[in-house]
């Protein structure tokens, strides 16, 4: 697998043996299609240096930064070479205003040391966002302006969309109502 | 029937009490505090989610709450007398809303409207409080996702129907906490009308 | 106007320096927001320190206040009456949604997600299915394209009639409560007539619609249409060209292009400024590329243009309907494939297979094909999307929600500094949040 140099563009799919996929990179990571989008994979410490790149190419709009917990994923994690399965996965989208274009970035994010760059000096947007991944993953945003809970109450214990926290429903009897006016 | 006129009150200081039966009216004082109370509930608003909407809609013109003095949902607990809790109630609301039931005066009634409030509904997972009957004590229970005006509009003739003979306190006694009324839904029966058409 | 105190943030070199773009990357003192935590604003009460002549007062609005928006609380920083930070508080509707869908296969998924933006549910559903069908690779059939547009367009004018309804009340025009609800009630009873509820209707699902259009459905569209537009000219009346409603909207709640895109603003609050952003036609999904409409856009970014955008995509949402009534395809309203789609209950007493097909739909549920996607649509609050993870069982294994409203609400603080206290009202009711969306 060659990688270009950084910045290059996407490159035209050459008549290649089926098993040797392309990676090509743009803004310095990885990219790979994802029935139908571009998805850019770039490592932990590299974020924030691939999120400037976009954003100065003409990504104004920050779309949605969320985060996936893999740790009971049932399927087989499919990541380019190169790409080290973590236990966490930060997923930012981005939407070009000039060109109409999306752009999905994923970040892995170890577990033992769950902490990421904030885009708020990019995407002030993106401040709601991290606050909602912190309080729902723990994932911590290093640089944000308010790192606290935004959904959950401010004392709460726990990270609830994590997926060693229960869902912690109640056992229901569903019994017949008599009476019923 | 004899009519007392006005020069003619010396006759009637007279006969007693026996020509002015048709200018009394008697009852109870009780029947008369059950009637006031049940024909002059104020709703507090607290109208959480998509319930909300459905409450809103009982009180705008098609199905018009006003016609039972209902239409003024009062902002302030302390001038209202139900609580229709509308809505789901997650645990960072839950203290509120119990703060709003302290703070609305006696007599009051509570409506769980909607499952969300009566049971917690489809989500029952660590957000929802399952069932305002855990926080507040309920008299009524509207089930619908959500209830429709009518259905709403029932519990509220419920309601007023228990507060009027007295069963709802009757049924709080004997409970310790609300009455827990269950009715039935009933939406859909004005679907065929259309207004200004 | 407040001192302004040493900013703590650090400054980033990549941001513009001209003050009007700027005030929504500060981070101190000096920014709209207030970033302070529930005990740190307990404490300034306490505080013994405060001077006494300092008009300045921390007060709290929600999460029970009359304004119709939901359970959504405002931290304000007021001097006298003028708001000078603010810091919206949310979360008081959080019912796990999110969580909630990794327990329930694709086909219930539509069921929880239709209730979080309840007064358009049917996006939600139609961003949930089209992320779906993208993982199972399905096509849906035409007319299942075309009864979806339009079932959302209608959709669309509901929720912005109640939006205007909602924000004359908050204005003290109460009279448009009631007008408002009185178109939306016949919007919804057409809605009732073919999806069987007024609300969270649960009828665009993954491989289609639930249920074909009934017979006599043209001639309930055709009299909406003649019935709509003369009430929205009663509006006109009422509300566009009043003095008093002027005063109040204009001028009131402004944002600059750079600052929305900056703030992920999406919707009628990014087109208020100028820019012409409608994923209708810059992401076109379902049949819009097919169909002919304008995208409203405003010029000064006041609350003004946002009641007057969002008054004008219900007439271009009535143009949407009626090139729709024209040009409706026959044919199938789901995807006709034995794996995903329910048969119909009369071949459950015929054949078998459909019997074991049901059974296996409804109780386990169909399998999705391992892979993640992003799909969305524009709501009438902005973008909405759906961002999916799938592991190849029957239920999603991530499912997120880009809420319009949960990004919008973080316009609000730049919007009401500097403005009266009444005009924060007139600001929330203007970016129109729906607190179910916001707080999932």
């Amino acid at each position: 697998m060659s990688d270009e140099a950084a910045a290059a563009e996407e490159a035209e799919p050459e008549a290649d043996p089926p098993e040797q996929v392309e990676t090509t990179t743009r803004y310095g990571a990885l990219v790979e299609d994802s029935l139908g989008d571009t998805v850019l994979h770039t490592p932990v410490a590299d974020y924030l240096d691939t999120a400037s790149a976009a954003h100065g190419d003409g990504f104004a709009l920050l779309v949605d930064l969320t985060a996936v917990d893999f740790l009971t994923y049932a399927g087989t994690r499919r990541l380019p070479d190169g790409v080290d399965p973590q236990r966490f996965e930060i997923v930012t989208s981005l939407f070009n205003t000039q060109s109409r274009e999306r752009l999905r970035m994923r970040v892995q994010v170890p577990a033992e040391e769950p902490t990421v760059a904030s885009m708020f000096d990019l995407w002030p947007g993106s401040e709601i966002l991290e606050r909602e991944v912190f309080d729902l993953f723990g994932i911590e945003f290093t640089d944000h302006p308010d790192m606290s809970r935004v959904l959950m109450p401010e004392d709460w214990v726990g990270h609830p969309l994590r997926k060693d926290y229960s869902v912690s429903s109640i056992p229901v009897q569903f019994k017949s109502a008599s009476n019923v006016r | 029937m004899h009519l007392p006129g006005v020069g003619e009150t010396g006759e009637i200081l007279d006969d007693g009490l026996e020509g002015l039966e048709h200018n009394f009216l008697t009852g109870s004082v009780e029947n008369l505090v059950r009637w006031a109370r049940a024909r002059s509930l104020w709703p507090a608003t607290f109208g959480l989610a998509c319930c909300a909407i459905e409450m809103m809609a009982a009180g705008t013109a098609h199905y018009d709450l006003a016609r039972y003095g209902m239409e003024v949902f009062r902002a302030s607990p302390r001038q209202a007398d139900l609580m229709i809790v509308a809505g789901r109630v997650s645990q960072k609301v839950a203290p509120v809303l119990r703060q709003v039931y302290d703070q609305m005066m006696e007599p009051k009634w509570v409506i769980s409207m909607g499952v969300c409030a009566s049971s917690g509904g489809m989500f029952n997972n660590y957000a929802i409080v399952q069932g305002v009957d855990q926080i507040v004590p309920v008299d009524v229970y509207a089930p619908g996702c959500p209830p429709g005006p009518e259905t709403l509009m029932h519990a509220i003739f419920t309601l007023h129907e228990q507060i009027q003979t007295g069963e709802l306190l009757r049924r709080r006694e004997a409970s310790g906490s609300g009455a827990g009324i269950m009715i039935e839904q009933r939406d859909g029966q004005t679907a065929g009308l259309s207004i200004g058409s | 106007m407040s001192t302004v105190h040493q900013d703590t943030g650090e400054p980033e070199a990549e941001v513009p320096d001209d003050p009007p773009t700027n005030r929504v990357y500060r981070r101190g003192d000096d920014s709209a927001v207030l970033r302070m935590s529930e005990a740190e604003c307990a404490e300034i009460g306490n505080d013994p320190t405060t001077d006494e002549d300092d008009e300045r007062v921390l007060l709290n609005m929600g999460p029970s206040h009359p304004s119709t928006h939901g359970v959504l609380r405002l931290m304000l920083e007021m001097e006298g009456e003028t708001v000078l930070r603010s810091k919206p508080v949310v979360g008081y509707l959080h019912t796990g949604m999110e969580k909630q869908a990794e327990q329930l296969t694709y086909i219930q998924g539509c069921t929880n997600v239709t209730r979080m933006d309840y007064a358009s549910p049917l996006f939600t559903e139609l961003a949930f299915s089209l992320a779906t069908e993208k993982l199972l690779g399905i096509e849906v059939p035409e007319r299942a394209t075309w009864i979806r547009m339009l079932m959302c367009e209608l959709n669309r004018m509901a929720s912005h009639l109640l939006f205007m309804a909602t924000n004359g009340m908050d204005l003290g025009a109460v009279g448009m409560m009631i007008y408002g609800w009185r178109e939306r009630e016949e919007v919804l009873r057409f809605l009732e007539k073919v999806t069987g509820l007024r609300m969270n209707h649960n009828y665009i699902r993954p491989g289609g619609v639930a249920a074909d259009l009934p017979d006599g459905w043209e001639a309930d569209i055709e009299r909406l249409l003649k019935l709509i537009p003369p009430r929205l000219e009663e509006y006109d009346i009422l509300m566009t060209g009043q003095p008093i409603w002027r005063q109040r909207l204009q001028g009131v709640g402004v944002l600059n292009a750079d600052e929305a895109l900056a703030l992920s603003a999406t919707g009628p609050i990014l087109r208020s400024t100028g820019l012409a952003w409608d994923l209708r036609r810059d992401d076109p999904y379902l049949a819009y590329a097919e169909v002919d409409f304008d995208v409203i856009v405003g010029s000064y970014g006041d609350c003004y243009d946002r009641y007057a955008i969002r008054l004008n995509e219900i007439r271009e949402s009535m143009w949407i309907v009626e090139q729709i009534l024209d040009n409706m395809p026959r044919g199938d309203y789901r995807v006709q494939d034995k794996k995903i789609t329910p048969p119909p209950r009369v071949r459950i007493d015929q054949s078998m297979e459909a019997l074991i097909h049901h059974f296996k739909i409804f109780t386990e549920g169909y399998k999705v094909p391992e892979g993640e996607t992003y799909a969305a649509v524009e709501s009438p609050r902005g973008e909405l999307g759906v961002y999916m993870v799938s592991d190849g069982t029957s239920k999603p294994y991530r499912m997120h929600v880009r809420g319009p409203s949960f990004i919008n609400v973080q316009t609000m603080p730049h919007l009401m500094q500097n403005g009266l206290i009444a005009d924060g009202v007139a600001i929330i009711s203007s970016i129109d949040p729906i607190m179910g969306e916001v707080d999932r």
